[in-house]
């Protein structure tokens, strides 16, 4: 295969250290690179922050980051689904910060595209807006929030080409392409590698540009 | 008062919130989010072609719940239920899909609450008991979509009014509430005032009044 970006799932997830900044793209469990996350939680690799949506469900997928003790801090929208969450939260074993699910997918477009910070709607008057900047444009309170950037993000595709450029699969896009531009070392789980060339070009979602590593699932 | 099941009530809810979108989807497309529960079961009662589901989570043209056997895990709608696709359907990465959603683009969205209060405040994304910790997509929602349609039942489960005269709960959002429909009854907010439309026939004016702690007019 003329892929200069392929490396096997151990030597992708190498490249992870110690105190990362993980972006992983999922929405509960669609979408989510499971295998870079088995290697991940394999691998020990610990004091990360996680940046996503959710965090699955216990024990299972990026849950068991949590189970493991891997993690430090959490970024993102939703812990319902996983109540470990809140039990570590209350122990004091991790720090939650929360961010309204749409201010949360444009902080981290907002990363990727060089916006530094936002002036938003959502949230203004609440609790998720304490300490925070506010304004009003045309009489309506808006919320300044920052972006999101990571230092690694594993994303998951559902092909790619050889060049890394990427599609994805029904709802299991969610937050992988715009995950795919704010880190600095990207890192895409695709099912398929398919020749440069064979993919149409209108319909490729994520740019090869913004995708460093591939790795394919095994199973 | 006649009682009303639990069943009854969120079925007359879901089917009252339906009528009032076919009603409008008489006169074009119409473009609606549906949260977990309640707003869920509105999709079974519209009849309406002109109606397209968004989910937040990156869907236009939701169809119905996958039937057993042919669920797909990575199509499902926010709630993570399996749904199906509807012709013409597309999907969105989570920015573009809130963009739809903060921008103004979604007429409509149903949701549940805990409180709503008679200026329109809504407290729907946490109970402070230490077991929660998520806000998904709802303040997005409330403060985005073109009107706020609350689906609730009208007085929790012990029998408190959910319609409140202030939140006690963290809110939502700000007077970001259009209409309230409950088993009982159907209100807007007009120009911060809360008016009663409909009441159910099980009910009198002043039993109603009874409970429901916020203030309305007729």
């Amino acid at each position: 295969m003329a892929c200069d970006k392929y490396r096997s799932i151990e030597d992708a997830i190498a490249m992870v250290k110690p105190g990362s900044r993980v972006m992983v793209g999922s929405f509960g469990l669609a979408g989510y690179p499971e295998e870079l996350i088995e290697a991940l939680s394999a691998s020990g690799t610990g004091e990360l922050t996680i940046i996503s949506n959710d965090l699955g469900t216990p024990g299972v997928g990026l849950g068991k980051l949590l189970t493991n003790n891997q993690i430090r801090s959490l970024i993102g929208t939703y812990y319902n689904w996983n109540p470990e969450v809140a039990a570590a939260y209350n122990e004091g074993r991790i720090s939650v910060k929360l961010v309204p699910q749409g201010t949360f997918a444009e902080a981290i477009r907002a990363a990727g595209v060089g916006i530094p910070a936002f002036f938003t709607p959502t949230g203004a008057g609440t609790e998720l807006a304490a300490g925070k900047e506010t304004r009003a444009f045309a009489e309506r309170a808006c919320v300044l929030e920052e972006s999101i950037h990571a230092d690694v993000a594993l994303i998951k595709a559902y092909k790619a080409d050889e060049l890394g450029n990427l599609v994805y699969y029904k709802t299991a896009r969610n937050f992988n392409p715009v995950m795919a531009m704010a880190a600095d070392t990207v890192i895409a789980e695709v099912e398929e590698i398919v020749p440069v060339g064979s993919l149409d070009p209108e319909c490729i979602v994520t740019p090869h540009m913004f995708v460093d590593v591939l790795t394919m699932r095994k199973s | 008062m006649q009682a009303i099941s639990e069943q009854q009530a969120k079925e007359r809810i879901a089917s009252v919130i339906a009528r009032y979108f076919d009603g409008k989807a008489q006169h074009g497309r119409l473009f609606i989010n549906l949260g977990v529960g309640i707003p869920t079961m509105v999709a079974n009662y519209v009849t309406s072609p002109n109606i397209y589901v968004q989910a937040e989570n990156g869907m236009l043209g939701v169809g119905c719940a996958a039937p057993e056997g042919q669920m797909d895990h990575d199509l499902i709608n926010a709630g993570r239920t399996c749904v199906t696709e509807t012709p013409g359907c597309v999907y969105l990465d989570s920015a573009a899909s809130f963009g739809m959603i903060r921008g103004g683009h979604v007429d409509a969205t149903v949701i549940g609450a805990f409180e709503v209060d008679q200026k329109g405040n809504i407290a729907n994304w946490i109970i402070p008991n230490g077991k929660q910790l998520g806000v998904g997509g709802a303040m997005d929602l409330v403060t985005g979509a073109r009107e706020v349609v609350i689906a609730m039942q009208h007085t929790s489960k012990n029998g408190k009014p959910k319609l409140v005269k202030e939140c006690t709960l963290p809110i939502t959002g700000i007077g970001e509430a259009d209409m309230v429909v409950t088993e009982y009854a159907v209100f807007v907010f007009d120009k911060g005032r809360l008016i009663l439309k409909e009441m159910a026939p099980e009910i009198t004016l002043d039993e109603l009044r009874e409970i429901t702690d916020a203030d309305f007019d007729l």
